[in-house]
């Protein structure tokens, strides 16, 4: 079990190891191979993005954007410098698998970006840390030194004439961040305001030079991939969803965690890894992808398998593969409240309908939360997210609007109880 | 002005970016001062501004958009806990409960004596080990509960 020899587990495998985290652990099983490899043999980058093309990575930052397709943007012949920024601002309610990463096979997740940096033409690479996970920013710089001392990175890597080099940078405490073009802007010193797209990072990213920016996941899912194939990390799932993903799990089951599955199991499996509902409760619902993609009823999920086209086909999406539980006990108004919270808490203020949307969807919210609903409110709801739909910079302003619609779509009944009756339908 | 410790913490991170952009530094040089001075006081903010050519009003923007500097005075344990959806469905309204019953504060406050700051966060990123409490930023304390949050508590002193 390990790089070398292929089990379903491409990124959490090192979890079966006394040290996981170690250089010496991640190399006696494999790890820095493939580098290796491609600098001996000065692999051509095209050959590198084919396989990357034929083992359907997608970006597992929550998009689900091709990986290959994406590296394929980049200027080839461009003169000046280029970036690669891996990142690893976790901080999608839901979502905790990119920590583990850090925590435990940091070196992968550098491998990756090395063989990024080398296949895209960049001179260094940064990794955008979540704020809140300062340790994890600390372990990877420790990793960071590790690999330096290996002459895997600096001057001359490993003999081969090529120099590249990686650093960590940290957040500091927004959400927003985490989207690219806000995450740009921080590294470059400023507040994290999404930028205007087109243009794109490819041609217009870090420092106005050409960028590739890639979830931690994705990043350290390439070194696998170009030790076994392209075909092989394809098989591990299914046809345009290839490889394993980590799902987290956490909310109404026995055991919240990480479980790095195929893509394709079904999500009752899924389910029963984590333990099952809490308690052996009924399962009301589950938000499949982080708190930003739309909840679906329990049932529903029971009958679908965890990857992009099956989730999406029921109405959601897989995005972060962040899987948020909720059995019976949950007031779904309650739950709802907590979530338009955040989105009017975290909404960087540029655009006038997410920042003006989100406030007042929370302000709704909690009115009919705490018995001041009136009866026109759910019409009311529905037209100020149709409202932001589209009509923002970034896509936080989607976000936020995927769980109000969905929460009235399924579980509206809940909503009209709390306004009728101004209390809780759950328990009553 | 910061300690020769803090500056050449600082000067480390400047050498993560190429040689005209300093300014990139500027989150870390934030986060090391308020970990100097316990919280980001105007002079801070400024010798920052100086220190990495930038103007102070830019500094002063980046300080305040992301939520974990401070630019008020803090206790000596500053207590953040995220009460978002995860943490939420895993209990953390007890363990909160539990917090604001024993220090006597509201998030937002500092009690009287000056050792504590309750603060709510949002999604640490770390929802599978809630509920969580980061400790001064940097130190996460996970799965609370009514139960243990008493000892976690007792333990900082
Ligand atoms: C509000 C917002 C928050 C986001 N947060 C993250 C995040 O924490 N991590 C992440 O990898 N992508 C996040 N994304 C998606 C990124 O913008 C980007 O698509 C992704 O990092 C690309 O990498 P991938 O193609 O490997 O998935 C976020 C997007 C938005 C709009
Ligand atoms: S959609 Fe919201 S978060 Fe995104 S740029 Fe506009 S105001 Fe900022
Ligand atoms: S919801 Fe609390 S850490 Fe994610």
């Amino acid at each position: 079990m390990s790089l070398n020899v292929p089990n379903h587990k491409v990124c959490t495998w090192t979890q079966d190891y006394d040290n996981p985290a170690s250089l010496a652990t991640y190399t006696a099983n494999g790890g820095y191979e493939a580098l290796k490899k491609i600098l001996a043999e000065k692999t051509p980058a095209e050959q590198i993005i084919e396989q990357l093309k034929i083992s359907a990575l997608r970006g597992r930052g929550g998009a689900g954007f091709p990986t290959g397709l994406k590296w394929s943007f980049m200027p080839r012949n461009y003169e000046g410098d280029k970036y690669i920024v891996c990142n690893t601002d976790e901080g999608e309610p839901g979502t905790f698998k990119d920590r583990d990463i850090l925590r435990f096979n940091p070196h992968q997740l550098i491998e990756g970006m090395i063989i990024a940096g080398y296949t895209l033409g960049a001179r260094a690479g940064y990794n955008y840390i979540h704020g809140e996970i300062f340790e994890q920013y600390q372990s990877w710089e420790r990793a960071l030194d590790e690999a330096r001392a290996a002459g895997l990175l600096g001057n001359n890597i490993l003999g081969s004439g090529w120099n590249f080099d990686l650093h960590a940078h940290h957040g500091y405490g927004a959400y927003v961040c985490g989207e690219e073009t806000a995450l740009l802007e921080s590294i470059e010193g400023k507040k994290g305001q999404p930028r205007f797209k087109p243009p794109f990072p490819a041609s217009y990213g870090l420092y106005g030079k050409p960028t590739t920016i890639n979830n931690t996941e994705t990043l350290a899912s390439v070194p696998w991939i170009m030790r076994h194939g392209g075909q092989a990390f394809l098989d591990l799932g299914k046809p345009n969803n290839g490889g394993s993903k980590i799902f987290s799990v956490s909310g109404h089951v026995e055991r919240p965690g990480n479980y790095e599955v195929r893509m394709g199991t079904p999500f009752s499996e899924l389910l029963e890894m984590a333990g099952g509902v809490r308690g052996g409760r009924h399962l009301k619902a589950v938000i499949p992808g982080g708190s930003s993609v739309p909840v679906l009823p329990g049932a529903t999920m029971m009958e679908l398998t965890m990857d992009y086209d099956s989730i999406a086909k029921a109405g959601s999406y897989l995005g972060a593969g962040s899987v948020i539980v909720m059995d019976d006990t949950v007031c779904m108004v309650k739950a709802l409240e907590r979530l338009a919270y955040f989105y009017f808490e975290e909404s960087c203020g540029q655009c006038t309908p997410c920042r003006e949307g989100t406030g007042w969807m929370y302000r709704v919210i909690h009115r009919i939360e705490h018995g001041q609903g009136r009866p026109e409110d759910l019409d009311l709801l529905m037209s100020v997210g149709t409202n932001i739909s589209g009509r923002t910079i970034c896509a936080l302003g989607d976000a936020a609007v995927g769980p109000v619609h969905s929460f009235l779509k399924h579980f509206r009944n809940e909503f009209e109880y709390h306004i009728e009756h101004k209390r809780c339908m759950v328990g009553a | 002005m910061l300690s020769t410790e803090s500056l050449a913490q600082i000067d480390r991170e400047i050498a993560k970016y190429p040689a005209d952009q300093k300014q990139s530094a500027v989150m870390s040089a934030l986060r090391i001062a308020q970990v100097e001075k316990g919280w980001l006081a105007p002079e801070s903010i400024e010798f920052v501004a100086t220190y990495l050519g930038m103007p102070t009003i830019a500094v002063y923007e980046v300080a305040s958009f992301y939520n974990m500097y401070d630019l008020r005075p803090v206790g000596a344990h500053k207590l953040t806990v995220c009460t978002n959806i995860s943490c939420q469905l895993q209990g953390v309204d007890a363990v909160v409960a539990k917090i604001q019953a024993k220090l006597g504060i509201g998030f937002g406050e500092t009690t009287p004596d000056g050792r504590f700051t309750l603060k709510e966060g949002e999604c640490f990123g770390s929802c599978g080990d809630g509920p969580l409490c980061l400790h001064n930023n940097h130190t996460l304390h996970t799965r609370l509960t009514a139960d243990n949050v008493d000892a976690f508590l007792e333990g900082l002193k």
